[in-house]
């Protein structure tokens, strides 16, 4: 026992507890809240830290005390010594093993702040636990055994930490008295991390020589061991550290709503917790999907109506206007509402015993909505231990990969980077009902739906009135030298001799302008055809027929278009002329550079035309002349209004 | 602007779990056994969904063993809160009358663990509130928020749901002729004591007065000291109760529930010794002292709360 006193460093201020409770209780009540997480592995000494850190707090009493005096001599592994180790590790199955296996919560309070600690385990296989114990976490302590340094778990525990977006590391070199307490072997050990925490992006980290066994530089520094060292001593850290729950606050308002608190007629409140920003009563507020508009009238507690309330708070939100709003919506600052989509790109962490199944439909909970959600064959999965992408075709538990989600419906979200709570989803199986998989959001695939444009006082309906017209988007799709640019001009001359008010978007003329920063790969290729997509739905929002002629060769792209259009809007003209007869026309010479390799991914040579199944119109170039297809197309679409 | 301090930070995530709850289960419950835990939970109920009363009842599954002042204090806390109060006596517990100087830790299994089952059976109830905090026990420290049961009630520690964020799954099984899964849902896990009593004094939440010291009639068995409630505690020939100024950490059956001597008549004293004292809140108790350190797990995974 002889080790322990010198830590005595009593962060209970016992004295003022005698002397003056209600002193005491009155500082306690004011305390702010960090809660940690703790990664390494059992041998880096977690528990026996965790351990230390409750005994020096005195939240272990005498009869715990006893029963780990007894245990340790029972099954310690610390020869006469206190185990720690034991404090903490609370399933019968983890006590015979010796490991943990699940998180754990634990809490201990100095004078200034209250700690909740998830203590986790560090093996490769309980990925998920510690992914479960980081999501909550404002901050890391990321152990590492003096003797050892900087190893793949190391890497792991940090590049998790970083992901589920803990901004404050602590790296405790532990076992320091194994090392003779000596300032280089820290010194070495914190260069070795600083280049890999740059490497994955962590920018600041506060590294602390540490014993956890023998007390060194737990609550107070330095130690009289590592006079060397100047910086705070863990404790000392984790008091002040500036929490990042203030930063929530200066984001735009936003709250899930929950429930809906209707006890009688005269009363309809919209209960949830404050996502972020601040609300006061008269605020404009948005309710996201439906984009509706109204203004806050009460902030409604039990202890009466708050003149604000700030992120973090469970509220119930009264409004002035009787507007529809239930359980999933999102209240939102109205003139800065969250965006929804139904299609992102996410990172997910596999958490379920059977792998992902790409295509197959699985709840997807995020914040208050919950959806059917579909994933995409991963982009790939990221080696934790390495920072590697390797291709692969599913996630097995346990891998975290990047990948593409698509939601039944649209669903409103922030980028996990501004908001974990609605950036951050869980997968459930619908069959087992087990949570499967844990994703973070990076951005939407397109935007599904706009709720929240500014609100034009002169509608598309005035824009298409004063034209005298009905705006439609003409996509002609077809191979290379099918025509489709010579029909649409065709079709675009006698539009404009009937006074309706056109414009062609044609593809190279894109590629020049608007597009000239994209390629030819998979992606750009969908980029270029949802921008041009987004410029046709501006320009028929303007009131105008939209003329297009881009190869457009895949379904799911024109499919994307579609459905960004209004109903009615989008009438897709397959340009239909076989491959042979637009190869042999070859206008441009490109089927030859094709066909000798010179051109990668021509479509129709070596990349996939996919036909319309559906087409409103189909003009066979073989039999039509141009004149005679700009008629047959011209014949199809009217009436114009 | 105003920043929220540990106990508004605990508030607000036990309202949101609450409200979870009612938001996603078709019966839930609120298991209210009396003490000063439950006092709080229901606290933080009527605050979740005020001006509306809790959108559930409590059930108070009794053992008819209670403190008399426990049972006065669950009317007033029902009547207040404007809820329907369930008490379930277990049928077979009261033909077969199970106490506890005769039964031994039989009488909390059959009384209150098997009580337990039958009454969220009885009434079809899919989820239930209870106030449990992580703090209390090793094994709690690692159960989650949302703790599932299976038909028999039983908890399986190795087949937990990851709790991420603040999102809990709630999709259980459904619910076949005999049960189906249920929910023990525990929106003060992340509570400890010290919160539990700072919390009561900061928003005036009534208690069962038991919890401050005052002279009560005391024996002591096998180095508890008992409080002789009522006439039914079995005294030796010439063994008269003793005057002693005496209160409890912790409330259950008044013959199994050790008290301590005390001097502390206000809230801030409770606190005061609670700090300065010396022995876990949970040691005034027999149940977690079975079968070594592994005494809750083994009784959770059977079904006890």
């Amino acid at each position: 026992m002889a080790d322990q006193a010198s830590s005595k460093a009593s962060y209970k201020a016992d004295t003022l507890i005698a002397e003056d409770i209600d002193a005491y209780l009155e500082q306690h009540q004011n305390k702010g809240l960090l809660r940690f997480i703790t990664c390494g592995s059992v041998d880096d000494g977690k528990s026996t830290l965790i351990g230390r850190l409750l005994y020096d707090s005195k939240m272990i009493f005498e009869d715990q005390l006893a029963s780990l005096e007894a245990d340790s001599k029972k099954v310690g592994t610390q020869g006469e010594n206190l185990d720690f180790a034991l404090l903490v590790d609370g399933l019968a199955a983890e006590r015979e093993q010796g490991i943990t296996i699940d998180v754990a919560y634990r809490f201990f309070s100095t004078a200034k702040r209250k700690f909740i600690v998830a203590d986790t385990p560090g093996h490769e296989q309980y990925t998920r636990n510690m992914v479960t114990g980081a999501s909550t976490a404002d901050l890391a302590v990321i152990l590492i055994d003096a003797r050892k340094g900087v190893l793949t778990q190391t890497r792991r525990h940090s590049y998790l930490a970083h992901l589920l977006g803990i901004r404050h590391i602590v790296l405790a070199v532990n076992k320091m008295d194994l090392v003779g307490y000596g300032q280089q072997a820290f010194d070495d050990i914190v260069a070795d991390y600083r280049t890999f925490a740059e490497e994955i992006g962590i920018e600041d980290f506060t590294a602390i020589p540490i014993s956890g066994f023998k007390g060194d530089n737990i609550t107070t520094a330095p130690s009289p061991n590592t006079r060397w060292y100047q910086g705070p001593g863990l404790v000392d850290h984790l008091e002040s550290v500036e929490l990042s729950n203030t930063s929530a606050r200066q984001q735009p308002f936003r709250m899930p709503v929950q429930w809906v608190n209707r006890p009688n007629l005269d009363f309809r409140g919209f209960s949830g917790l404050i996502a972020s920003g601040v609300v006061r009563p008269g605020d404009a507020i948005r309710v996201v999907p439906s984009g509706k508009t109204s203004i806050i009238k009460s902030i409604e507690t039990f202890d009466g109506a708050l003149d604000e309330a700030v992120a973090g708070q469970s509220v119930t939100l009264t409004l002035e206007d009787e507007i529809d709003c239930s359980r999933g919506d999102v209240i939102g600052s109205a003139d800065d509402p969250p965006e929804t989509s139904d299609q992102f790109e996410a990172t997910l962490v596999w958490m379920g015993d059977e792998a992902l199944k790409p295509g197959r439909g699985y709840w997807l909970k995020l914040g208050t909505q919950t959806v059917t959600a579909t994933v995409q064959e991963p982009k790939y999965e990221i080696n934790v231990n390495t920072m590697d992408r390797l291709a692969v075709k599913t996630l097995e538990l346990n891998a975290i990969g990047v990948a593409e989600v698509h939601t039944e419906r649209p669903i409103t979200f922030e980028p996990y980077e501004e908001s974990r709570a609605l950036g951050g989803f869980i997968l459930i199986d619908k069959i087992t009902n087990a949570t499967v998989g844990a994703g973070m959001l990076h951005f939407s695939l397109r935007r599904a739906q706009n709720v929240h444009w500014q609100p034009t006082m002169v509608t598309r309906t005035d824009h298409a009135a004063l034209k005298n017209q009905k705006p439609l988007l003409l996509w002609f799709t077809g191979l290379s030298g099918s025509g489709k640019s010579t029909i649409a001009n065709e079709v675009e001359k006698r539009l404009n001799r009937m006074n309706r008010h056109t414009f062609l978007l044609d593809g190279d003329n894109v590629r020049h302008g608007l597009n000239k920063d994209l390629g030819f790969t998979e992606a750009d290729r969908i980029e270029n055809i949802r921008r041009i997509g987004e410029v046709a739905k501006l320009m028929t929002d303007a009131g105008l027929i939209v003329l297009t002629a881009f190869i457009s060769p895949f379904r799911a792209e024109r499919q994307m278009v579609r459905k960004m259009m209004s109903n009615g809007e989008f009438i897709e003209i397959f340009v239909d002329t076989p491959l042979e007869v637009a190869e042999e026309r070859d206008v441009k010479g490109l089927y030859k550079k094709a066909r000798s390799g010179e051109l990668k991914n021509f479509t129709g040579i070596d990349s996939p035309y996919e036909e319309p199944e559906n087409a409103e119109i189909r003009v066979n170039t073989v039999e039509m002349t141009p004149e005679e297809a700009a008629d047959h197309v011209i014949a199809q679409i009217l009436p114009l209004k | 602007m105003h920043r929220l301090t540990h106990l508004e930070r605990l508030e607000a995530e036990s309202i949101h779990i609450m409200r979870e709850v009612v938001a996603e289960t078709t019966r839930p419950v609120m298991l209210y056994s009396v003490g000063k835990d439950s006092a709080v939970m229901l606290h933080l109920a009527r605050k979740a969904f005020h001006p509306a009363p809790p959108p559930f009842p409590l059930l108070h599954v009794d053992t008819t063993w209670k403190f008399r002042a426990m049972y006065d204090m669950r009317e007033k806390a029902a009547r207040d809160a404007g809820m329907e109060l369930l008490v379930w006596h277990n049928p077979e517990a009261k033909e077969r009358a199970i106490n506890p100087f005769d039964h031994g830790a039989l009488h909390t299994d059959i009384w209150k663990t098997q009580g337990l089952k039958q009454a969220l059976d009885h009434y079809g109830f899919d989820a239930a509130f209870g106030g449990a905090r992580r703090d209390e026990e090793k094994s709690r420290a690692k159960e989650r928020i949302f703790s599932f049961r299976n038909a028999n009630h039983g908890w399986d520690p190795k087949n937990q749901r990851p709790e991420l964020w603040n999102i809990y799954n709630t999709r259980k099984a459904p619910r076949k002729h005999n049960g189906g899964e249920s929910i023990r849902v525990f929106p003060l896990s992340n509570w400890t004591e010290l919160d539990i009593w700072q919390y009561i004094m900061a928003e005036g939440i009534d208690i069962v007065p038991l919890y401050l010291a005052a002279e009560r009639p005391t024996v002591e068995r096998d180095g508890l000291l008992l409080m002789v409630d009522d006439e039914r505690f079995p005294l030796a020939d010439g063994e008269k109760p003793v005057m002693r100024k005496i209160r409890f950490r912790t409330l259950g059956c008044y013959p199994l529930t050790g008290a301590v001597e005390s001097e502390a008549g206000t809230l801030s004293e409770v606190v005061q010794e609670m700090l300065l004292t010396s022995t876990s809140e949970r040691q005034g108790r027999a149940i977690d002292k079975d079968e070594g350190g592994a005494g809750m797990e083994k009784k959770k995974q059977e079904g006890y709360f």
